[in-house]
Order: structure tokens, then sequence, then C-alpha cells
């Protein structure tokens, strides 16, 4: 058991951490208070070769493993979640489900310019009456010969308008049930495509989330990931590899949300003495460490499994829950210790107790994870 | 073609918690993060900016240290960022002198046009490497550089002097001494940068023989700073009476 980074590892972490600290941090509080999509920070982001880090070089991406990717994403969501959900769904959900599902004329064409960072994807599975439960899909994707017609309306998606291109999932047999769903790459200007007003959320304010509408939309036959019917069990592959992704996104929000906590608590001064000579203070750091320091094994658990080609979906999910129920005690407890100035936006831990919540909602709820892990907990 | 050198120094994070061992003679490393000189960083990032903008002009960026195995991951670093090549003198760096000694003969074993150097490291702060390097090749050095730029195959530097900057050119090779206004900022490895390091060459020399001229005697920590002292707004006479006897200053 090795317990130590890679030279690599250890250098893209340093990276990570400090574009964070050089393009995110200036401006994160207003571009959330205002929503404000961080349009050039993700163009540096890119540049950099983040969003599309774990993708092979022959198809122009970083090359690197899953384990760089959780160090990578802790830093960046420690500093601006609403950064790390981009690079999280663009490598995660749509690179992945790429290069691992799509033709070689697919990863050409579609694979190449997501890797370099030219463009932007989304992945479009959750709608108004389909979230949790996936396989209830209303979008159709019908066969017309040469091309699918697609109908309906996919909600909650993020990079909506930044993506160029969408990976949809939509119902194309509806007899044949979840066995009969799709997944479409759809260029995001392809007529019939309309999106709705900009999310006014709780949280992760500034990232680019919208409704899409598909109205009689042509989608080549040759866009189709995998064969007819395959949708279903590509989301399930996909979101797999996704939870790692918001597990680590969880995780930065905890730990930046405690080491602004451990800062405050040594300058802060009560009863004569600095905070965190008092025990109440210290303990709850303690338990916040322990709690981080678990998320953060569990986060590398699953993605040290996934580099070694070994089952992770039950890691995965493991991580995604702890990371994210904690994540939200976690950054409860840095408002507590912050008192008064925890309240307020310029101390960063309400904005992060607030982008915490979303992390056990999306890209399955904790609810969802626990379906996940017991199912294999139970398995004979 | 000109060659560029840039000499890079491993020092401790700058956020690093300074402590000291061998009866405050030396620094005690453990838990120490190093990383590339700012100073050097930053000369670095300019010299790769340099070869961007005119690849046809400037041929390579090699960067240089002198230190033991340990400084590799730095030296990796300087690869992701961008350099070409480079080279590590097998020797500990006991002083500014015997640092320029072994740089020295790494610049005679090769040819580089631009030797550069960052105005001073992080750790020692001696500013002297790249004035005695200069002096040991015999070469020209041009100090406070804050900005090199390459115009029809034509470096100048621009350095800055009293009340005011001025711009030169001179004779290759020399060795500039670059400071504030170098670069804008250092450069974050890319993950093809990254990817690519551990394939760039990073030959190993063993050092000459060059004895250190200081010995350190003793290093010792600066005085912690007191503790804010709040005077009620009313009471002027005990604030003079502070920033008088207390702190001093008047």
């Amino acid at each position: 058991m090795d317990f130590n980074f890679t030279e690599e590892q250890l250098m893209i972490q340093s990276a990570a951490k400090d574009f964070a600290q050089r393009e995110l941090l200036e401006g994160v509080t207003e571009r959330d208070d205002k929503a404000i999509f961080p349009a050039e920070q993700i163009k540096k982001l890119a540049e950099l070769g983040f969003l599309g880090m774990m993708v092979d070089p022959k198809y122009d991406g970083g090359g690197m493993d899953a384990v760089s990717y959780v160090l990578a994403m802790e830093e960046i969501s420690k500093i601006d979640s609403a950064a790390a959900v981009v690079m999280s769904v663009n490598n995660s959900l749509v690179c992945w489900g790429l290069e691992t599902y799509g033709t070689e004329a697919q990863k050409e064409k579609f694979l190449k310019p997501l890797a370099r960072g030219e463009k932007i994807g989304a992945y479009l599975l959750s709608e108004p009456e389909a979230g949790s439960d996936a396989t209830s899909q209303r979008t159709t994707a019908e066969d017309k010969g040469d091309y699918y017609l697609l109908n309906g309306t996919k909600n909650w998606i993020t990079n909506a308008n930044c993506a160029s291109t969408y990976l949809v999932i939509a119902q194309t047999n509806p007899e044949k049930k979840h066995k009969g769903i799709n997944v479409l790459i759809v260029d995001k200007n392809s007529p019939g495509i309309s999106l709705g007003p900009h999310e006014n959320k709780m949280g992760m304010r500034s990232s680019d989330t919208h409704s899409v509408m598909f109205t009689d939309v042509k989608v080549p036959k040759e866009n189709r990931i995998g064969e007819d019917g395959f949708g279903f069990t590509f989301a399930m592959k996909t979101l797999e590899g996704g939870r790692i992704g918001i597990a680590s996104q969880a995780l930065g929000i905890a730990s930046g949300a405690f080491e602004r906590a451990v800062k405050y608590s040594k300058e802060r001064k009560a009863f004569g003495t600095e905070i965190s000579n008092h025990q109440v203070i210290a303990f709850k750091l303690a338990d916040m460490a322990v709690k981080i320091e678990n998320a953060r094994n569990l986060c590398l658990k699953a993605a040290w499994l996934k580099d070694q080609h070994l089952p992770y979906g039950t890691a995965s999910a493991m991580a995604k829950k702890y990371a994210a129920d904690i994540a939200m005690e976690v950054t409860t407890e840095a408002v507590q210790i912050h008192g008064g100035y925890g309240y307020v936006k310029e101390y960063h831990v309400e904005r992060l107790m607030r982008e915490a919540k979303l992390t056990q909602i999306y890209e399955g709820t904790s609810e969802i994870q626990n379906i996940i892990i017991s199912r294999a907990v139970l398995k004979d | 073609m000109i060659k560029i050198l840039v000499c890079i120094s491993n020092v401790p994070d700058t956020t690093t918690k300074i402590k000291f061992a061998n009866s405050n003679k030396t620094l005690d490393s453990v838990g120490t993060q190093w990383i590339i000189n700012p100073w050097d960083e930053l000369a670095l990032t300019r010299a790769i900016e340099l070869k961007e903008a005119a690849p046809a002009f400037v041929q390579s960026v090699t960067v240089a240290h002198v230190g033991m195995i340990d400084a590799e991951p730095t030296i990796r670093k300087a690869l992701a960022m961008g350099a070409d090549d480079a080279i590590r003198v097998n020797a500990i760096a006991n002083d500014s002198y015997s640092v320029a000694m072994q740089l020295a003969e790494v610049i005679k074993n090769n040819s580089f046009d631009i030797i550069l150097c960052g105005i001073e490291s992080s750790d020692y702060n001696n500013s002297t490497v790249g004035g005695m390097l200069s002096e040991i090749l015999e070469i020209p050095s041009v100090s406070s550089v804050s900005s090199i730029t390459i115009e029809n195959d034509k470096v100048q530097l621009k350095r800055e002097i009293d009340g005011g900057f001025e711009t030169i050119s001179v004779a290759s090779p020399f060795v500039a001494i670059a400071q504030k206004g170098i670069a804008k900022e250092p450069r974050i490895p890319s993950m093809r940068g990254i990817m690519t390091a551990r394939t760039k060459t990073l030959q190993v020399v063993e050092g000459v023989q060059a004895d250190a001229l200081v010995e350190y005697v003793e290093f010792e920590l600066p005085v912690a700073k007191s503790s804010c002292k709040k005077v009620d707004a009313e009471n002027v006479k005990e604030l003079i009476n502070l920033l008088h006897n207390e702190a001093k200053v008047i």
C-alpha cells in the first residue's frame, strides 16, 4: 500500500492550486452574487488542459489519471465550485463517455476539440419529471431512418449555454423501457434547440444552468453512441465516474471551508485568547479534519480503482455520498466558527455552505447513492 | 539562433515556517515544501515566452541547478513549465561562490548566449550569484533587468536606473540579472507540459572542486511582531507616550 503521490500528481495539484489562487479567487464572491459565468477563467483553465485532463493524448487530452483529477478538483473547488463543475462535467461525463464508447470518427470530430478545451460539453439526462428516476425519460429520439428526431425538455443542465456539444439521453423505443433509451451527440447550434432562463440558484450561482428544449431537432444517425438502446447503460456508466468528480468537488468545498475556519480561529480572540485555544472550537476543528480526511481517502480510493481498471461504481457512490454529506456538515461548522462574520459574504464560508448543499443533490442525490451502496452491500 | 540558460535555485516555499537545526547553523528541512526561487521562475517564464514569440531566433531554453537529487522535482517543474532541457550539477550549494563556480563550469562546457539569473534567492537573499558568474566567465552582466525583448533578431534589455529606465543591448554571451517586471507572473505548467516533462533530458554532471568562502556561524529568526495595542480615541496623550517610549518612532 502506498499513500505517496507521484511527482506528476503533486505537480498537477500545485498547478490547480496556483490557478485557483491566481485566477479564480478574485471576483468569486461577485460572480456568485450576480450569477456571472466565469467565462474568461474557464478559457484559461481550458488552455492549461484541465478540461480534458484524463483524455488519452492521442485524442489531444492530458493523459492524466483519476487520482490527479481528484487532487485538481479539490484545489479548484476550494475556491470556485462553479468553475470546478465545468471541469467535472466536461472531464468525467462528456469526454470520458465519448472516449470509452464513441467510434473513432466521433472521437476525431467531437472528443478532440473537447479534450483540447476549445469546446465545452454538456450532459443532458435530467428532465422536469425524471431526475433520480432516470428510466422515465420523456424526451424522445424518434428513429427516422438516417436521423433521429429529438423532442422534449431537459432540466438543470450544467454548461447548457457555454457548451457546444451536448450528449442527450432520450427514449427511442418506449415499449422497451430503459432498454429503448439512446444517447446522441447533438450540436448545440442545431435548429430547434432553445434554452430556458439562467436558473436563479441558491449556490453555485455563477455556474451556467438552464433547461433545454428540443423541438423537432434532427440528429444524424452517426451521432448515436453505441448500439441502439445503449443510452441507459451509457448514463449509468458515465455517472459512476461523474461521482468521483462531484465527490472531489464536495471534498474541496469542505477543505476550503476548513482552511478558512482554521485561519480565522487563530486570529479571532475571545475571552482573552485566540478562539482556537478554546476546546469547543479546537474539537470542532478536529472533527472536521477527520471527516475531510475520510472523504479524501474515499475519493482517492475510487479514483485509484478506476485507474487500475477495477470496478469502482460502489466506491464512487460511497465517496460521493460521504463527501457531499460531510461538506454540508463541515461548511455549516465553518460558518459557526466564524460567528457573525461567517454569515456575511466577505468571509466566503456562507457561499461554500450554499455550494455544499448542491453536492448532496446533483449527479445522484445522497439517497440515490444509498440505493447504489445498499444494493452492493446486500448482493449475495 | 540563440540559446538561453536560466539558473534556478531550489528554495523553501515562501509560506514555510522556518526552523533551524545543528545549533542554528542549518535549515531544518523536515516537512519543507520546495519550490523554484520565485525570481528565477519569473526569469524562466520570460525565457519561455521569448522562445514562443521568436521560435526561429531562440533555439532552446535550458535550466541549470546546483544541488542534489532531492531537487529534481523542482527541476522537472521547470521542464513542465516549458524549458527544453535541464542540467543538474551534482554538488551541494554551499554558498554563492561555490554555486557560481559550478554554474560557470556548465556554461564553459556548453554554449549559451543569454544567461538569466533571478535577482536574488528567497532563502539567503545574497543577490551575488549572477555578478560572480559574469566575473568568473569574464563576460558582461546586466543588473536589475526588468524587461527582455527581441526585435529583428536583436535582444534588448531594459533596466531600472535612478528615477527611470534605460534600454541597452549587450554583446553576447552575457548574464542578465532579472528583477520585478521581467514577466507578469510565473507560468503555471499545463497538463501537456507536466506530461512531457519526464521525457525531456535532465542531465546530471558532477561538480568541480569549488570550496565555499562563507561559513554560516548562526541563523536566527526575526523578533516576533508584538501584538497590536489599541488606544482609546480620546487618549492622545497615551498614544504619544507609547509611540515615544515603547515603539520609539517619535
